[in-house]
């Protein structure tokens, strides 16, 4: 097994996105962490999911990802991982890839709680019986569960933040007990009064890396897209010291990948 | 009608050279993806081709002004010409009338006399900033071929009535319900019709929405944040499986700012509209054609679907114009010209001014 990780680790470290690799760091630790992207209406952080989703469908490795997706259909995905050379279709037959579509998803408007818990409690159901049975396939392998944005979350269960909470703390409670790994997109911008405040705080409490897409100060460039903010809490293995890291650079997304480059490097 | 192209580059993509697919009014774009015209041409093409099949496009009002109507009725217009599938609501209490308000197309020899002007003084112009006098010759071209996807419209002639008294034209006023209910149903019956006539995948009929002042206080539900928000959701979710494009116009100021920020979220593409105030000397100085602009057209963003990338525009902010009194142009603002210092070309000019005179205007 060693030697396979360090294939891995090093065809990862060749690819162009080292910047963020090297950033997040999740190569040294195993898998098991929880990230959080944020993002906001003028730049959008879709694309660092994409990477994650690649990442984790790696053919060198058997890790498998569970997404649960609100915003966009398969369809999308599809096509963008493809040009990224991942065929979702592909590693949805060989069971390594599944996508939960909660597009329609509903919890409906009846005002009654156990039918708005409903759903999400469905989901949770769904997600759970999904990492038993990959974990307890042969193989070492870590799950990656992925939601692509949990403010439709909310909006799905009808504005009661404290379900979604609930739901995600369910969520990060895998992570113990099977050593899944987290990676959730919410949109900063939204959370700016004291009452929706939560969903964004606790998350990023929890979280080990924080990943926030900004737009540039200076507005538009056609060949700057924004900026990259990664908070690296570090693992708690790292005994003394100041273990977590800031690190800021600027990326342009591309159809097959994405540019990372610290400010002024580009000309 | 030239100067009004956004993009000056000669590298700009040639969206005339894309391939129309079968259906009337349907061009096919990058990704897989198709496009339906907005109904002004110049709108279609700073979004690259027109608004996407499947998305959501939201329009941020004017609290002032009614410069949202013109992009709805180009809109609601353009879809009756290509014999689409029609749905609007409004809170209006008879929606039925605002499709007499629809301007009609421009007659294609009435066209013709405008793209070559008898002014005498045209002859005599002063080519500062000439690359915009290039395109010219192109959109001349481009306008044979592309007449069928997209029209001119004549604000001051109404659409004859024969193109919305047939079957496909739905209206619904929103102040009849307490809530958001029996729209989103006939919006799921509107787009099951039009995914009923999909033929294995291919789109074979393309349906349009229009939705004016969804959040108006003159609803019951306005007050209902989360009602909405779970409307446009589903709406969305809707029209990205069928083949439509669905237009919410609102009033931002009547939203409050953490659902604002929601609603931008979930719109695949965002524009706002701004009238401009009669007498800003201030605005007037800095921009040239500063007394024939109507309003401003701000696009916050374009829709990304099946692909990651962005689309960065060259401008964000263009001037919304009327050509002799009758048709609607969005033009880069243009700053008046301060200094010599005019080395670079018309393309770069016009998204600097866009984005340094707008930054105090649009957020």
């Amino acid at each position: 097994m060693p030697t396979g990780k360090k294939k891995r680790k090093k065809s990862l470290r060749g690819m162009d996105n080292s910047l963020l690799e090297e950033a997040v760091g999740i190569a040294d630790n195993r898998g098991r962490v929880v990230v959080v992207v944020e993002d906001c209406v003028e730049t959008s952080g879709a694309f660092v999911l994409h990477h994650f989703l690649k990442r984790s469908l790696h053919p060198d490795s058997s890790d498998v990802v569970v997404f649960i997706a609100f915003a966009h259909p398969f369809s999308h995905y599809d096509r963008i991982l493809r040009k990224m050379g991942c065929n979702l279709t592909v590693q949805r037959k060989n069971q390594r890839f599944l996508f939960l579509d909660m597009l329609t998803l509903e919890c409906p408007d009846r005002n009654e709680r156990e039918a708005r818990e409903d759903g999400l409690l469905a989901l949770y159901g769904e997600i759970e019986k999904a990492v038993e049975i990959y974990s307890s396939l042969e193989g070492s392998r870590t799950i990656t569960i992925m939601i692509d944005d949990v403010s439709l979350m909310e909006v799905a269960a009808n504005g009661s933040s404290n379900h979604v909470l609930d739901f995600l703390h369910y969520c990060y409670s895998l992570k113990e007990k099977y050593g899944c790994s987290f990676v959730t997109l919410n949109h900063e911008d939204i959370y700016s009064s004291a009452n929706t405040l939560p969903l964004i705080l606790q998350p990023e409490y929890l979280a080990d890396v924080i990943i926030k897409a900004e737009p540039l100060a200076t507005g538009l460039a056609s060949d700057v897209h924004g900026q990259l903010t990664v908070l690296n809490k570090g693992s708690a293995c790292d005994l003394g010291g100041s273990s977590s890291k800031v690190r800021n650079f600027h990326f342009r997304v591309k159809e097959n990948n994405v540019d990372y480059f610290y400010p002024g490097t580009r000309t | 009608m030239a100067s009004s192209r956004p993009r000056g580059s000669s590298f700009s993509r040639n969206i005339s050279s894309a391939a129309t697919s079968q259906v009337p009014g349907v061009k096919l774009g990058p990704n897989g993806t198709s496009f339906l015209s907005s109904g002004i041409p110049d709108l279609d093409q700073i979004l690259g081709g027109g608004f996407t099949l499947g998305s959501l496009v939201m329009v941020m009002e004017d609290p002032e002004a009614p410069h949202h109507m013109l992009l709805l009725r180009n809109f609601m217009s353009q879809g009756l010409i290509h014999k689409q599938p029609l749905l609007y609501a409004s809170p209006e209490k008879d929606p039925r009338g605002f499709l007499g308000t629809l301007p009609s197309p421009m007659a294609s020899k009435e066209e013709k006399s405008h793209e070559r002007p008898a002014d005498p003084d045209t002859n005599l112009r002063i080519a500062w900033q000439y690359m915009k006098y290039f395109g010219e010759q192109n959109s001349e071209v481009q306008r044979g071929g592309k007449a069928e996807y997209c029209n001119d419209f004549d604000l001051r002639k109404p659409l004859e009535r024969h193109f919305y008294s047939g079957q496909q034209v739905d209206c619904i006023s929103l102040r009849d319900s307490p809530n958001l209910a029996p729209l989103l149903e006939r919006c799921s019956t509107f787009s099951a019709q039009i995914t009923n006539f999909r033929s294995d995948g291919h789109i074979t009929c393309a349906g349009r929405i229009a939705i004016q002042s969804l959040n108006s206080p003159q609803c019951d539900f306005s007050d209902k944040e989360w009602n909405m928000l779970s409307f446009i959701r589903s709406l969305k979710g809707m029209v990205r499986s069928s083949g439509a494009v669905a237009v919410i116009s609102f009033p931002p100021s009547l939203v409050s700012p953490t659902f604002l920020k929601r609603w931008q979220h979930l719109a695949d593409t965002l524009i706002s509209v701004k009238a401009i105030p009669d007498e800003d000397k201030e605005l007037a100085k800095l921009l040239t054609g500063y007394q024939d602009m109507l309003g401003l057209v701000s696009v916050h963003k374009v829709a990304r679907i099946n692909t990651q990338v962005p689309a960065i525009l060259e401008a964000t902010t263009f001037s919304m114009k009327l050509r002799k009194r009758r048709a609607l142009v969005l033009e880069c603002l243009n700053q008046a010209p301060v200094d010599g210092s005019s080395g670079s070309s018309y393309g770069t000019s016009g998204s600097c001014s866009g984005s340094s005179k707008t930054g105090n205007l649009d957020f």
